[in-house]
């Protein structure tokens, strides 16, 4: 496949991790923030490639992960009433809430739908003007643009049974958040490239003036990420703090203009509790009130409804990267996909699945 | 996260609602929204996240950057 | 510096309790085979069922049976390449044949949806009668039922099979040996890609046809290249390739290591599992087998699949090691290796 496979090309990956190893003098703490790509550096082994001087952590870019709980516990209760239709992309079934999740609802006989796209959603709220059809909004500013088509497209049609549960998230607050903490280890940031084909990678030039620390826009396929870490590694060695953009087939510096267009229309920024982390100031996005009848929240009066938050667990340091999945003592035995204790262990692009289902480190060289 | 692939834009149907090309991505095809880039045409590569294009794939500079990264490639393996 | 004492971790989320069946738990992978540890083999304890192989082998006077059933619950019940009939033939008799049995005999039991169209069953049997003429054994028994409607997907079919074993064949899973080879008959992903299309209304520029099929005929010309070097055989259905070797891992004792670019995978499959952000690895095929056989024999048996219609794409991909025990490694194209585990449940598509 065309713009893919050439990015998996073996002879360019000893290249690059040969440069990367002609530039390097001294240890370096880097992070990549998507959580996509952190599963690409697990499937591919990419860690295994880059000189030991190297330290990949993982960050907090899987929004299935940091999904607050009480968002969670409310599309369960919205999915368990009989009449509601509820269409969630297939990361989410299987996150905890409380006490339950949504592959157990469907189970219960809930009308739970999985789709890889929010126009389908729609698709089925026509199908069905008789029953309430909610879709569950998550993800980062990747998605966010094409949910908020779901939303006004239905207003544009008239669509009232159709609804959206939002849990958008935004990252450069996470990324504040991560830097402004007196344990933060790491030197240099892989930026999301599709966050960054959205956004554009401005917001990023504040927070490496900020803090001295260089940002590179980094692709999803394995060449992409060696050639951004070999990009940081060497504004590393020469003491820059730039941001700079590896991923030029897709990510623009202004990002995509009519994407975010939709997005001020229909959303607002708002505080939002990440799991396993907390509340993170002007992090997440919200309808916006003239879309008050789209909003599954409201339309089903699950506002009110708080979790407990619970207490410290180690999911909050692996997804700032203070500690590796490996570091925690429930990795693997207590915790694993089939029964995971949180969040990274249950999404697929989260950092402890990764590193479960790919276990490299039991493999002998 | 933001699982997005790349894929060529076959057709494109235009109606009074919205763009909606027919996109190949390596013998499948899907209907993939224009709505974020209207300047998308056929024969374009586009960046597609959950039936949405979020980007036209900057052929020019991606093949620009590949043959740098290529012609590394080549020179490491003669060394 | 002081370092913060390393707290007790307690996590929050409450572990999920094991009181309901899931969809996952028919998936074919980790929750499957928990589903059969914990329910099915205590209830049934014999050394025959212990073995978990696609089919049992039994002795009854000096001869050497194969048995086997299966249920179909296949959504939807057409798609390109077959229906829930041919694919119910096609998958007893290649239980059967995955025990190196000759298939001889189905049985065919159907539990009908109320308001299923007569015209669809009428076309579900003539395929299911004409997949076992093709395969040369017989529906010698069946049974009907229907349920109200609302109680299941139009039609659940369940096949059993009975085959003979001839002399001195003996396949099973925990025959593999360190230094044997892995042979895979062809490319992967299209039987369940091709369901899923049907399902999802994805649309091909040529058609993925699901590769329903039956292998007996290529066992037996395997068996013949080769006696008694075949070590075990298993047809990857669900759970796809990576349940079937982790499977033979465990059972066996035994390492694998896989190399990624061994593995054939058709264009169509390709973008289908790039776009939905799946794994060919764990998509179910209904026409394939994986064969661990002694080294040395190898490449007779190699050439004896590629010589049959069934195994023209045949590739060795991969060895059984001593090392790592029941794990199964993948060499992947940039030459680091990763480690192909079973899924938990069902894969899902995923925009993560």
């Amino acid at each position: 496949m065309k713009y893919i496979d050439e990015y998996r090309d073996a002879r360019i990956a000893r290249a690059l991790v040969a440069d990367i190893a002609r530039c390097v003098t001294r240890p370096w703490t880097l992070m990549e923030i998507c959580g996509g790509q952190t599963h690409t550096l697990m499937r591919y082994g990419i860690d295994e490639l880059v000189p030991s001087q190297i330290t990949l952590v993982h960050g907090p870019g899987c929004p299935v992960c940091v999904t607050p709980l009480e968002i969670i516990d409310k599309a369960i209760l919205i999915a368990s009433r009989p009449e509601v239709i509820f269409v969630s992309y297939g990361d989410m079934l299987r996150v905890p809430g409380s006490h339950s999740d949504l592959f157990r609802v469907k189970a219960a006989g809930g009308d739970v739908r999985v789709t890889y796209s929010p126009m389908e959603a729609l698709k089925i709220a026509r199908a069905h003007p008789e029953r309430p059809v909610v879709f569950f909004g998550i993800g980062f500013e990747t998605t966010a643009p094409a949910n908020a088509m779901a939303v006004w497209q239905a207003r544009r049609e008239g669509l009232r049974n159709f609804s959206m549960l939002v849990s958008h998230v935004l990252v450069p607050p996470a990324i504040r958040l991560l830097l402004n903490s007196p344990r933060n280890r790491v030197q240099g940031f892989i930026a999301p490239g599709h966050v960054c084909t959205v956004m554009g990678y401005r917001e990023y030039e504040a927070l490496a003036g900020e803090f001295c620390v260089p940002f590179v826009v980094g692709g999803f396929e394995p060449i992409d990420l060696l050639e951004a870490i070999l990009m940081l590694v060497t504004q590393l060695e020469n003491g820059r703090a730039e941001v700079e953009n590896q991923y030029v087939r897709s990510v623009k510096y202004e990002g995509n203009l009519p994407a975010q267009a939709i997005m001020q229309e229909v959303y607002e920024v708002c505080d939002r509790k990440w799991r396993g982390v907390g509340l993170i100031p002007q992090s997440g996005l919200r309808l916006r009130p003239e879309f008050a009848a789209y909003d599954a929240e409201k339309v089903f009066n699950v506002e009110a409804l708080a979790t407990e938050e619970p207490a410290e667990c180690i999911s909050a340091e692996v997804l700032q990267g203070l500690k590796k999945p490996v570091d925690c003592p429930a990795f693997g035995k207590r915790c694993t996909p089939e029964s995971p204790l949180g969040a990274p262990m249950v999404s697929a692009e989260g950092a402890c699945a990764a590193y479960y289902q790919y276990r490299r480190h039991a493999v002998p060289a | 996260m933001c699982l997005a692939v790349p894929g060529k834009i076959l057709e494109i149907q235009e109606n009074s609602e919205n763009r909606t090309a027919r996109v190949q991505f390596g013998g499948i095809t899907r209907p993939v929204q224009l709505d974020f880039v209207p300047e998308a045409k056929v024969g374009d590569y586009v960046v597609t996240h959950v039936g949405f294009a979020i980007s036209l794939l900057d052929a020019d500079e991606a093949d620009r950057t590949f043959k740098l990264l290529e012609a590394m490639g080549m020179l490491e393996g003669e060394l | 510096m002081n370092d913060d004492p390393k707290p007790e971790f307690t996590c929050p989320t409450p572990l999920p309790a094991r009181d309901t069946v899931l969809l996952g738990h028919g998936s074919g992978g980790k929750l499957s085979a928990d589903l059969i540890r914990e329910v099915f083999l205590p209830a049934f304890q014999n050394p025959v069922l212990a073995r978990l192989d696609d089919q049992a082998i039994v002795s009854v006077n000096g001869l050497r049976l194969a048995f086997t059933t299966d249920s179909f619950v296949v959504n939807p019940l057409f798609f390109p390449g077959g229906d829930i009939g041919s694919l119910a033939v096609h998958g007893t008799v290649n239980d059967l044949a995955m025990g190196g049995a000759q298939p001889l005999f189905l049985s065919a039991a159907f539990i009908i949806e109320e308001g299923l169209p007569m015209e669809a069953l009428r076309r579900i049997v003539d395929s299911l009668h004409r997949a076992a003429a093709a395969a040369g054994v017989e529906v010698v028994t069946g049974d009907t039922k229907v349920v109200e409607k609302g109680s299941g997907d139009g039609l659940f079919l369940n096949t059993s099979g009975l085959g003979l074993v001839p002399e001195g064949v003996r396949l099973s899973a925990d025959q593999a040996r360190p230094g044997d080879r892995v042979l895979l008959s062809g490319s992967i992903g299209e039987h369940g890609i091709a369901v899923l299309a049907q399902r999802e209304g994805l649309e091909f520029e040529s058609q993925i046809v699901s590769d329903s099929a039956p292998l007996h005929t290529l066992v037996a010309a395997m068996l013949a290249a080769a006696p008694g070097a075949i070590h075990c055989l298993r047809d990857p259905t669900r759970g796809g390739v990576s349940s079937a070797l982790n499977e033979i891992a465990g059972q066996s004792h035994v390492g694998m290591v896989i190399d990624e670019q061994a593995v054939a995978v058709r264009e169509e499959v390709k973008g289908a599992c790039e776009l939905l952000g799946l794994d060919p690895l764990y998509v179910a095929n209904e026409g394939k087998l994986i064969a661990i056989v002694a080294p040395e024999a190898a490449e007779p048996i190699l050439t004896a699949m590629r010589a049959h219609p069934l195994g023209q794409g045949a590739a060795i991909i991969g060895s059984v090691r001593e090392s790592n025990p029941g794990v199964v490694a993948m060499r992947t194209v940039l030459g680091t290796t990763r480690i192909v585990d079973m899924l938990v449940g069902d894969q899902l598509p995923r925009i993560c």
